[in-house]
C-alpha cells in the first residue's frame, strides 16, 4: 500500500473543507428544515381524522412528495441547476448545492416531520379541542412541543443525512469535506488524505448524534 | 366558587338535547354509522347522570355532541337554553371553554408538568397569569395533588393522572363536567377515591356531572339519574334507585344483574333445584313498604319450611331493595296457601322447574 502523502500541505484544505461542509448542512438544515416542517405539518393534519382533514390536499401532497424524495442526490442536482439559476443566481458552486441541498432536504424532511407528529395521541389533542383551544394553537402548543423527542431524533438523522449528500458537492463545483477527500484524495490516490476526512466526517457525525441523542432523551424523560 | 347541593330544578335545563341524529359518513367501501338514532336527554343543573351502554351504543358520540367536538347531523342540543348546533367554530370553543372534560386515558399533556396541565386551559382563556396561579394553586389542592405541582405527569399513578385530568377539567369553572369511562383504567381502590373526588365536584362546587361508564358501581354509588343507550338510542332513564330496583329493558336488566341478584337464571335454577327441596318463589321488596319480618312470619304462620336459597339486600342512595329466592317445602296445598298469602304483602313470582 502506498502512504505516500501530501497531507502535511493540505492541512489547510482541510479545515477549508470542513468550515464549507459545516456551513453547508447548516444552512440547508435551517431552510430545508423550516420547508419540510411545515410540508410536514401540512401532510400530517390533512390525514384522516387530522385537524385540517381533507383527502384531497393530502393525496397531492403525497403525490408530490413521493414524487421528488426518491430521486438519487446526484441526479437532483443536476435536474434543479435551471431552477438554481433563476433562484440563486448559479447554477454551480456552493450556493447552487445549498439550493438543491435544501430542495431535498425539504422533502426528506417532511416526512420525517409527519412520522413524528403521527406519535402524538389524538387522546391529546381532543382534550385541547375539549377547552377550546383554536387548531393553529393546538399545533403550537400541543402538536409541536408533545413530539418534540421524536422531532430532535429525527432532525439529528437529517443531520447525519445531509452530511453524506453534501459529500457529493464537487459534481457541480461546490467544496466541503467530501469534495476534497475525493479531489486530493482518491484522484491522488492519497490513502491519508481520504482517511484524515473520513475520521474528521466521523467525528463530526458522532458527535452530533450524540448531542441529539441526549437532547431527546432529556425531552423524553419528562 | 359557588356551592350547592344536589339536584336543583330550574326552569331550563342545562343540557337538552331534541331528536339528535349523528350519522358518521361510510368509510371507504363502507355503510354509513348511525351512532345517535333519535335521542332527547334533559340534564338539570346539579343533578350526576349516568349514561350506561354496551360498547358502540353511542355513549362517546353523545357527550362529544354535547360539547360539540362533534357536530349533530340533526336535531337540536341546548347548552343553557342556547343552541350551538349551529353555531360556528369560533363560538363553539367559547362553549366548550364552559364545559370539561374528563378522559379514560386521561389524555394529559406529556410536555407539560401537572401545573403546566392545568395552566393550559387557562392559557387558551387568556385568564390573567396572577389569577392563573391563585386557581392552578386552588385546584391542585382541592384535587389533593398540591405536592405533585411540578412533577411530570409520567411519575404519576393512574388515580393521580386523572386527579390532575379532573382539576384542568375545572380550571375554566365550568358548569358541566362531561366525564368518558373516566375509572376504567383505574382499579377499584383509586376509582373508589376518584369517585369520591366527583362526588365533592358536584356537592362542594355545584357542577353538573355526565358520567358514562360501563361499570353500573359507578352509577350506584354517584349517579342520581340513570340513562341506558343501546344502539344510538336511549332506551331506560330514570333515578337511580328505581331503576337499579324495577329494570324494565333487557338490556336495563343485564346491567343491573351486574350488581343486583335479581332471580337465578336457568342453570343457576337448575342446581338449586337438586339440592333443595320444595318450590321456589322470588319475593321482591322495595323500600321499607313490606318488612321482611312479616313476610316470614306469615310463612312460618302457615306450617311451610322455607329456606333463602338466592338473591341479597341492596343499599342504594339510603333506600334498601332486595330479591330473595325462597325454596318452600311443606304440604301442597299449605305452599299454595302460603304463597297466596305472601303474594298480597310483596311482588311474588314462581320460578318453575
Ligand atoms: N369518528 C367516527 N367515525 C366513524 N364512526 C364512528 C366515529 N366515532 C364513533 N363511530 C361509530 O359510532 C358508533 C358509536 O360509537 P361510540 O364511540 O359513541 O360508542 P360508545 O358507546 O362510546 O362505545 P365504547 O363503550 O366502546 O366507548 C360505533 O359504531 C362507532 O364505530
Ligand atoms: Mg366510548
Amino acid at each position: 500500500m502506498n502512504l505516500d502523502t501530501n497531507i502535511g500541505e493540505l492541512w489547510p484544505l482541510v479545515w477549508q473543507g470542513a468550515y464549507e461542509t459545516l456551513y453547508i448542512v447548516a444552512i440547508t438544515l435551517t431552510l430545508g428544515g423550516i420547508l419540510g416542517l411545515l410540508l410536514g405539518l401540512a401532510l400530517y393534519v390533512t390525514r384522516r381524522g387530522g385537524l385540517y382533514a381533507s383527502r384531497a390536499t393530502n393525496l397531492v401532497l403525497n403525490v408530490v412528495v413521493n414524487f421528488f424524495r426518491p430521486i438519487p442526490f446526484v441526479i437532483f442536482i443536476a435536474a434543479v441547476q435551471p431552477l438554481a439559476r433563476v433562484v440563486v443566481g448559479t447554477g454551480i458552486g456552493n450556493p447552487a448545492i445549498i439550493f438543491a441541498l435544501t430542495l431535498a432536504a425539504a422533502f426528506g424532511i417532511s416526512r420525517i416531520v409527519e412520522q413524528s407528529l403521527v406519535t402524538v395521541d389524538p387522546g391529546v389533542i381532543e382534550a385541547a379541542r375539549s377547552v377550546g383551544a383554536s387548531r393553529l394553537h393546538i399545533i403550537r402548543t400541543v402538536v409541536l412541543p408533545e413530539a418534540l423527542g421524536p422531532l430532535v431524533l429525527g432532525y439529528t438523522f437529517i443531520f447525519v443525512a445531509l452530511v453524506d449528500m453534501s459529500a457529493i458537492a464537487g459534481v457541480i463545483g461546490g467544496g466541503g469535506l467530501g469534495n476534497f477527500a475525493l479531489q486530493y484524495g482518491y484522484r491522488q490516490f492519497d490513502a491519508v488524505v481520504t482517511w484524515t476526512a473520513v475520521v474528521i466526517i466521523v467525528a463530526l457525525v458522532q458527535v452530533v448524534q450524540l448531542a441529539g441523542n441526549v437532547a431527546a432523551r432529556r425531552i423524553m424523560r419528562r | 366558587m359557588t356551592t350547592a347541593a344536589g339536584p336543583a330544578a330550574t326552569s331550563v335545563p342545562l343540557v337538552e338535547l331534541r331528536d339528535v341524529h349523528k350519522t358518521f359518513p361510510a368509510a371507504r367501501g363502507g355503510t354509513p354509522v348511525e351512532a345517535i338514532r333519535g335521542v332527547d336527554l334533559s340534564v338539570e343543573a346539579g343533578e350526576i347522570v349516568g349514561i350506561v351502554g354496551y360498547s358502540g351504543a353511542g355513549k362517546s358520540t353523545l357527550v362529544r355532541l354535547i360539547n360539540a367536538l362533534e357536530s349533530t347531523t340533526s336535531g337540536s342540543v341546548r347548552i343553557g337554553g342556547r343552541e350551538i348546533a349551529d353555531l360556528k367554530e369560533r363560538d363553539l370553543r367559547e362553549v366548550r371553554l364552559g364545559i370539561g372534560m374528563i378522559f379514560q386515558q386521561f389524555n394529559l399533556f406529556r410536555s407539560r408538568t401537572v401545573w403546566g396541565n392545568i395552566a393550559y386551559p387557562l392559557e387558551v382563556a387568556g385568564v390573567a397569569r396572577a389569577e392563573q396561579n391563585q386557581r392552578i394553586s386552588d385546584l391542585l389542592h382541592f384535587v389533593g395533588l398540591a405536592d405533585k405541582a411540578h412533577s411530570h405527569v409520567d411519575e404519576l399513578s393512574g388515580g393521580q393522572k386523572q386527579r390532575v385530568g379532573i382539576a384542568r377539567a375545572l380550571a375554566t369553572e365550568p358548569s358541566l363536567l362531561l366525564a368518558d369511562e373516566s375509572t376504567s383504567a383505574l382499579d377499584p381502590e383509586t376509582t373508589q377515591e376518584v369517585l369520591s373526588l366527583l362526588r365533592r365536584v358536584n356537592r362542594e362546587l355545584g357542577i353538573t356531572i355526565v358520567v358514562i361508564t360501563h361499570e353500573m358501581d359507578v352509577v350506584r354509588s354517584l349517579a342520581h339519574r340513570v340513562v341506558v343507550m343501546e344502539a344510538g338510542r336511549i332506551v331506560e332513564q330514570g333515578p337511580v334507585v328505581q331503576v337499579l330496583s324495577d329494570p324494565q329493558q333487557p338490556v336495563t336488566r343485564r346491567f343491573v344483574s351486574t350488581i343486583v341478584d335479581d332471580e337465578p337464571d336457568a342453570e343457576a335454577l337448575a342446581a338449586l333445584h337438586a339440592r333443595h327441596p320444595g318450590h321456589f318463589v322470588k319475593l321482591a321488596f322495595r323500600g321499607d313498604e313490606v318488612r321482611q319480618s312479616d313476610v316470614f312470619a306469615e310463612l312460618l304462620s302457615r306450617d311451610v319450611r322455607f329456606e333463602l336459597v338466592y338473591g341479597g339486600i341492596e343499599e342504594v342512595q339510603g333506600e334498601t331493595f332486595g330479591n330473595l329466592t325462597l325454596a318452600l317445602d311443606g304440604d301442597p296445598a299449605a305452599v299454595t296457601a302460603a304463597v297466596a298469602a305472601v303474594a298480597d304483602l310483596v311482588p311474588t313470582t314462581e320460578l318453575s322447574r
